[in-house]
This record gives C-alpha cells, structure tokens and sequence, in this order.
C-alpha cells in the first residue's frame, strides 16, 4: 500500500521524539500537509464543477477536515476504512493518487472505477478503501462485515466507517452498529455531527442531547470530541482502535464539527444562519491547528509555506494530468456486471 | 400435511408417498437432505465459506436445515446473528470483499424485502463499480401451498431478476437443490437462490455426489414432449409434471422445460423447446404482472415467433397478496387442475 503517512520507525528511535499528543514534529507536519490537501482538493473540486467539467455533483468537506484527516491517520497499514460522501481527507490520507481521485470525479477510464461511479463512490482494497454508496448508513453493516472477518480469522485489524448526523437516522445505523456491538467487533464508527443534514438541523435529526448518547443503547463505548481538534479526533480514534484490536469490541465517536458549505456545490446553504457559520469560522480545524504549531514553535513560516507550495503544486499537476486521462469508451459501460475473472479475488 | 382431497396437493402427495420406485421412493433423500448436503459439503471443502443467519446455530435453522452444523463447525463457521436481515447481507458483503464466501439464511425469504437495498445497491453493483468480486449466497425458504398467509408465501424472484449483477436460482428438485446451491457458493457473484419450503420434505430423489454441481443458467427439460410445452421452475415444475401425465393418458405429449435458473435465463433451452412444440405455456407461482413469464414470453416473441402455432399462455398466482386460509390460497396459486386445463385449450388451438 502506498501511503502518505510517515512510517512508524521514527517514534522507536530515540533521535525523533513524540512533540505533541505522542506525534512526532513530522508527524504533525504531515496531519498539516493531509488537512490543506484535503481543503485543496475540495476546493478544486468547486472549481471544475463551476467551470461545467464535473457533469455530476461534487461534495465538499470544507471545515470537516480534521475528521477525516486526524481519523485516517490513525489508523495501521492493513486497517480498512470506508468513507463516505465528506471524507475525501480519509481517501488522500490512505494514499490514493490524486489524479485518480480527481479522475474519478471527471468520469475518467483511469479513474478507480474508470467512470462508472462518481466523486468519492470509489474503491481500492489495495488501499484498504472500501467504496461508499449514496444511500447512508449502508457501509455500517459492510464495515462491521470486514470486522466480523478480521474477528473469524484472528487478525488484529480494525474497521471503520463515518457517518453524518443525518445518516444516523437511518436503519443500517442501528442494524449495524448492534450486529457490531454484540458480536464485539474491531470496528470504529465516528459521527460527524455538522449540524445539518442537507438542510435539516441536528435538532430535527435526534432528540438524544448527544449523539455518542446512542451508544448507551448498544452497550458500547461512546465519546465526543471537538471534530475541529484534528488531535482530539487522531486521539480518540487511536484509542478506540486500539481497543477494538485488543478485542473490546467497537466505539462510537462523536465528532462534532460544521458544514461550512451547502449540501453541495448546487446548494447555496442559505437555510444555515450566518452567524452559526461566522462563529464556527473561528474555529477553522486548519487555521487552529496552525496557530498551535506556531504558538508551540513545531512549525515555521517556511515550512508552513512550504507546505501550501506543496500542496499546491501536487493539485495542479494532478488535475492537469487527470484532465487530459481519456474518457472511458462508451461500449465499456456493458462489461464487468458479473466477476468472471478470477484477479478480481484475491487476499485483502 | 398434505391432504389428498384436491388435485395440487395430491400432485405433491404423489411425489412424497412415491408411485415408482426408483425415483420416488421414500427412502431416498428428501430435496432439503440436498440442500444440507450442499451446504456440509462446501463447508468442508473451502474453510473461507461460513454460515451466517438467525437462530441456525443452537436451533438449526426454522427449519433444520443445519442440523447438527453447529457441532461439527463450532460458532466461527455458523453465525447467529441478531435480527437484522439488512445488516447479514451488509455483513456478509463487507466479508465477501475480505476474501470469504459467506452463506446467508433467510429464515423464511419473504424477509429478504428488509435486505433489499443491501443487496441491489451494495452487493449487486461493487463489481461494476469497482471491480470487486463478491461471492455471497442468499438462501431462503420461499413459496406458498402451506398456509403461511402474506407474509409467509412470498415468491420474490421477479423483484431480483430485474437487477444486473444479481443471479437467481430456484431448483425443483433434491438433486438440484444440491447441485444448484454447489454452484452457488462457488460463484463470485452474489447468488440469489430460492428453495421451496413446499417441496423440503416432499420431495425425493437422488442426490448427486460431492464433487458434481448443477450449472448456473442452464435449464433442463424434465419432460421431453412434442405437442405442447410448459415452461416453469419451483414448484411449477411439479405441477406441470403431473398435468402432463393426466394429459399422457389422453393422449398428448406435453414437455416441462425447468428454468433452474431464472437470472441469467437460458434462452438457448427456450427457443428450444418452443422449436420442438410450438406452444408454450408459461407458469409460475409468483404473481402474474410483472412476473418472469412475461419476460420468457417476451424472448419468445423476439427469438421464436415464427415457430409458434398459438399464442404464448402464462399461468400464474392471483394478482393478490397471498393469503392464509385455505380456500382462498387455494384460489389464488396455480393448481394441477388449472395447468391441465390451460394445456388442453392450448393443445386444442
């Protein structure tokens, strides 16, 4: 598996020792390097679809960046993860190209579904990413699936899934997470609460004054950190798998956070009053993690720059070259309803 | 039990009580003996296939189906689960991706209506999306003649065969059973496979061996005849049987076309049959609208239209919910005496 993330072998040397919440000053320059390419890439994503080259919607994760990035990262290697529709920061922190990802996006032939699914709806067992559907809550029970074998077959790997405040109103939630939680699986479920679902506010969604309240119910653990946190978010998780892998069976996070942008690129949002959205501008998951590192001194001007340089020369060229990838040819669209080939098995 | 007092259920009678020896004798296994079989057999063979469903662990399935499973394959093969139809199938798919090939019970299939979206969005589009193979069989007691009422009867294999990346299977025989579920679970494709709890203790024959399975998409003919054919699966392939010996006595030759598999259809064995016979009735016990005669005798019109001496006929269930009293499940599923009959104005036209 390729993967973005710095290799552990650094925090067993005593050379590079743990600067922060036990991340080392790499490591908390990649958690930044991941959120700005996570934000990057969104904000490419708007771009194309607003000069009319994504024929299909695109969906953006602006102010949900530590969710994705801080969970992801901590995760291990041969963990499997399933994201959803706002977790392009998941995707990218496991590693996945960027051009591909953006192939995808552009309906492209090089793209991981080569053009037949769209925006995130992309899957890569050899990156442990399991493809979303639109319907939510449905990967909860798949997830807990791919637990359920890492369970059967004694391997110490975990599961997880993300789901919105809205999603958790749907029946797979609840099928799934107690299929999780009675058979204890290694398996991690976090709730992005961020407070809309398309235009339906939190409070429309769930009479519980929390979300991780729910776990109660199914006898799990259940927490809420601040989804703005990108190390509360990495802790939490890291904790929570960390269970799960020692046989304690799955967690719930509540990561509560906001949308600061529409449904998606066609929504305007204008149902979210803008003073929630000013005041949750305050608390940006990348402006304060930032301002933490700087304050800390675990980042200086030039590498902060660096990064923004990085991360926008990587965009540019990703976009550029999945651009000019090819458009699948149209009598494809007939293959591949059925498995046929046996590469298409295989150890996962 | 089965009461001999009207024409279906004494076509059933015959086949449970036996009228020639070496097909129907009681001694031989019982259809759902072959769908046990098939089950212990690829459970020994292959140690990534498990079993997973509600209460067929310690109780052996609602209708015993893994009977004494728990025992010889401890709780890491025979998953019980709690009741969450959905979340099985999901379950199932997310192992199915890890390289597994889980068998899903649905202890009566009317409940597979509660794993619709898993199985249609999810399952049956990972590998056109993705290219993802996923092996998991979805089993499940199916089918009316037993006073289940409307939620206990259900034929819903229309429903699925609407639905690229799905097969379906609906065997009418023990050696199908067998044979048909072998295939199942050694497909990379989720399979759909249909048993008729009608048929689980009425039926005998021979079974085949452990190393023989029954293809995926072949039909068979059951009957071979010259006049006049009835196209069918399930137990429709029982009704036509005995209609076609009632009709033998009359002198007209009647072939029974078994579909066996219902998604993707043999249209090969179709055309054939109607190259053979050039009349066709098609039956099924599910609903008539909307059921899979209409598509068979729309492969008809396409591939064999000149072959035919009269108009394609469908026989089917009532456009009802099924329901639990007796005379009126008896009026609304298909019965021997109604084949017959529509075979005769067939024959006569």
């Amino acid at each position: 598996m390729r993967s973005v993330r710095t290799k552990s072998p650094p925090l067993a040397t005593k050379a590079v020792k743990p600067a922060l919440r036990g991340l080392t000053r790499p490591q908390l320059h990649e958690l930044h390097y991941l959120m700005l390419l996570n934000r990057a890439f969104d904000d490419r994503i708007s771009a194309l679809y607003r000069q009319g080259k994504i024929s299909g919607g695109a969906f953006g994760s602006r102010g949900q960046e530590a969710c994705s990035v801080g969970s992801a990262y901590a995760l291990e290697e041969h963990d499997v993860v399933g994201p959803m529709i706002r977790n392009s920061g998941v995707i990218l922190t496991r590693g996945l190209p960027i051009r591909k990802f953006f192939a995808n996006y552009l309906g492209r032939a090089t793209s991981p579904t080569g053009g037949r699914d769209g925006n995130t709806h992309l899957g890569d067992l050899s990156l442990g990413i399991v493809a979303p559907i639109s319907h939510l809550s449905s990967l909860i029970p798949v997830l807990a699936g791919v637990a359920l074998t890492f369970k059967l077959r004694g391997e110490k790997r975990v599961a997880i899934t993300w789901i919105g405040d809205g999603g958790s109103s749907v029946g797979d939630f609840h099928e799934g997470l107690n299929l999780a939680s009675v058979m204890k699986l290694p398996f991690v479920l976090v709730l992005e609460n961020n407070q809309y679902a398309y235009s339906t506010p939190t409070s429309m969604q769930c009479a519980a004054s929390k979300f991780s309240d729910k776990a109660a119910g199914y006898g799990i653990r259940g927490v809420t950190v601040d989804g703005n946190d990108v190390l509360a978010v990495h802790h939490a998780v890291k904790d929570a798998a960390n269970r799960a892998r020692s046989g304690d069976g799955p967690t719930l996070i509540e990561a509560v956070t906001m949308r600061m942008k529409g449904h998606a690129e066609h929504d305007d949002a204008g149902y979210v009053p803008t003073a929630l959205l000013a005041e949750w501008a305050k608390r940006d998951p990348i402006e304060r993690f930032r301002r933490l590192l700087r304050s800390r001194r675990l980042l200086t001007e030039e590498e902060d720059r660096a990064t923004e340089d990085r991360v926008a020369r990587e965009i540019e060229k990703a976009v550029m070259e999945a651009l000019s990838d090819p458009f699948p040819d149209g009598p494809t669209a007939l293959d591949g309803v059925y498995a046929e080939r046996s590469e298409d098995r295989g150890p996962a | 039990m089965v009461r001999p007092d009207t024409g279906t259920r004494a076509a059933w009678a015959s086949h449970s009580e036996g009228r020639s020896a070496e097909s129907e004798s009681p001694e031989l296994p019982t259809y759902i003996q072959g769908i046990t079989e098939a089950l212990r057999e690829e459970l020994e063979r292959d140690p990534s296939v498990f079993l997973i469903g509600e209460d067929i662990g310690t109780y052996e399935g609602a209708f015993k189906v893994t009977k004494g499973f728990l025992q010889q394959f401890g709780p890491r093969r025979i998953l019980d689960t709690p009741i969450s139809e959905s979340a099985i199938v999901g379950a199932a798919t997310g192992a199915a991706l890890m390289g597994m090939r889980p068998v899903v019970e649905m202890q009566f299939i009317d409940f597979i209506s509660c794993a619709w979206n898993q199985i249609v969005n999810m399952a049956a589009k990972i590998h056109y999306r993705w290219g993802r193979a996923v092996p998991i069989t979805i089993r499940g007691p199916s089918g009316g003649y037993t006073h289940g009422g409307p939620f206990h009867s259900e034929n819903p294999e229309a429903w699925f065969c609407h639905v690229p990346g799905l097969k379906v299977v609906a065997p009418s025989t023990g050696w199908d059973a067998k044979g048909l579920l072998k295939s199942a679970i050694r497909d990379d494709n989720p399979v759909l496979y249909l048993e008729h709890k009608f048929l689980y203790r009425r039926i005998r024959g021979p079974l085949p061996g452990p190393d023989v399975t029954v293809p995926i998409g072949v039909a068979e003919v059951k009957r071979p005849g010259a006049d006049a054919s009835v196209i069918t699966y399930g137990s429709g392939v029982h009704l036509a049987l005995e209609a076609a010996a009632a009709l033998a006595a009359e002198g007209h030759d009647v072939e029974v076309l078994d579909l066996r598999t219902l998604r993707p259809l043999d249209r090969a064995a179709i055309v054939a049959t109607v190259e053979r016979t050039g009349k066709v009735l098609v039956l099924h016990e599910a609903h008539l609208t909307g059921g899979l005669g209409g598509e068979v005798a729309a492969l008809i019109a396409e591939h064999a239209f000149e072959r035919l001496d009269a108009p394609v006929m469908r026989l089917a269930a009532a456009d009802t919910p099924v329901p639990y009293s007796d005379p009126l499940e008896q009026q609304v599923l298909p019965d021997t005496a109604r084949v017959t009959s529509a075979l005769r104005t067939l024959l006569d036209y």
